[in-house]
């Protein structure tokens, strides 16, 4: 804790430098993969719903009408899932959306156990409880509505 | 504008265009998209402030992902630093998304328009000191092993830096979360100083490592608005495909304006949106 014996600290050893790096592809990947794949469904969502109404493309409407807090579009995970099967795009781009969510999510989860391979235990919690929370909001989200 | 009569499509294509424009803007600026996105959504469309901070947020996630992904893979990025970080934020993030439940629109225009003016501020800061100071010794750094280094372009080397001020970066980081959870933005504006300033990052570590953790604090807002039904398909669907492919397109077709005149005039810009957002606040 003094303050001068900071320089002498050891660096981690080199074979932990290759799997490092690994890991930092494979979160470079999983971004990638979950933006792509995510917008590719909304992108689908979108043109579907389309295709399923195509009064949207000539009936005007009030901007507010569809904008408006109350407006009618899928919001719970069970309308989401009935949505889906049905083949609603609404529903389609949520469940993109909700992707899209997710990948940050699952970029965390894998650090979490990426840090517990490389026995750190402080960034483990660390990591742990920040995937805790992640998972939380949506509890949260649904209380404080 | 805001009684219009439009079509859906009209709508989409619209909103997808002012997001295109956004992300454009935000990438050549070095902003996110969200600081531009949410008051055009709300100012030239008047369309419910609630759902275009919805809409932000998932773009933000969008944009802040493509982007660390490249960042990652060019070792830009400090990984520690960021996943330390990311409990601050995130913490942050859930607090300020409860909040923006809570408090009435009148207040995120407020907040926003204040936001914005720090944003034009920060940005003429950045024409600045390219070279930090030397960070203070910090045994939280050294215990948990934070110090790093990167390769440097332009000086063609690796260049070792030190990092100090953990516990100040980690409050300036709840508070950049909260900010970000209540607005829908990705708070880089408000992260970046956090790190070169306090925690003295090269600036170059600081923007990658911004962008890594802007993905995990907007997820956990996105969360909140998503749960809520805030996430409105009609605003989000157009609002993150434009703003990501914007922001692509401006990263890879063009550099970073360097031209200190545009930058000044956008600084005039920003501050005249913060009026008007101040102003539709007030109201």
């Amino acid at each position: 804790m003094s303050r001068n014996d900071s320089e002498s600290l050891p660096t981690p050893p080199d074979r932990s430098e290759v799997a490092a790096r690994r890991v930092e592809l494979l979160i470079s990947t999983l971004l990638r993969v979950g933006v792509i794949t995510s917008l590719t469904v909304v992108a689908a969502g979108t043109l579907i719903s389309f295709i399923h109404h195509p009064s949207y493309v000539w009936s005007p409407a009030k901007v507010q009408r569809l904008t408006r807090p109350g407006a009618a579009f899928p919001r719970t995970l069970r309308q989401v899932y009935d949505g889906v099967l049905d083949l609603r795009g609404q529903a389609i781009v949520m469940v993109g959306l909700f992707l899209l969510i997710a990948t940050p999510v699952m970029r965390v989860a894998v650090s979490v156990v990426m840090f517990a391979v490389r026995r750190e235990r402080v960034f483990t919690a660390v990591t742990a409880v920040v995937l805790a929370l992640l998972l939380l909001s949506f509890a949260l989200g649904r209380a404080g509505g | 504008m805001g009684g219009e009569l439009m079509t859906p499509f009209e709508l989409t294509i619209i909103e997808f265009g002012i997001a295109l424009g956004a992300g454009l803007l935000g990438s050549l600026l070095g902003l996110g998209g969200g600081i531009i996105v949410v008051p055009a959504l709300t100012l030239l469309l008047g369309i419910d402030i609630r759902f275009a901070i919805g809409a932000s947020i998932v773009s933000v996630i969008a944009t802040s992902s493509g982007a660390a992904a490249a960042y990652v893979r060019e070792r830009m990025t400090n990984l520690r630093v960021a996943m330390l970080l990311e409990l601050a934020t995130t913490s942050g993030a859930l607090s300020g998304a409860y909040l923006a439940g809570v408090v009435g629109g009148r207040w995120l225009y407020l907040i926003f328009g204040i936001v914005l003016a720090v944003s034009g501020v920060e940005m003429l800061r950045k024409q600045r000191e390219p070279h930090p100071a030397p960070a203070p010794s910090d045994a939280w750094a050294d215990r948990l092993q934070l110090h790093g280094q990167y390769f440097d372009a332009a000086a063609g080397r690796e260049i070792a830096y030190r990092v100090g001020r953990v516990r100040l970066g980690f409050v300036l980081m709840y508070i950049a979360g909260v900010v970000s959870g209540l607005l829908g933005i990705g708070s880089g504006v408000l992260k970046v100083p956090a790190m070169d300033l306090a925690m003295r990052l090269p600036i170059k570590v600081s923007t990658a490592t911004s962008n890594f953790m802007i993905g995990v604090t907007a997820a956990a807002s996105a969360g909140v608005y998503f749960a809520r039904g805030d996430i409105d398909p009609f605003v989000a669907a157009p609002v993150a495909m434009g703003v990501l492919i914007g922001a692509t397109l401006g990263s890879r077709l063009l550099g970073r304006l360097q031209s200190l005149v545009i930058r000044i005039v956008f600084v005039l810009v920003l501050l005249g949106v913060s009026l008007e957002m101040l102003l539709k606040g007030l109201r």
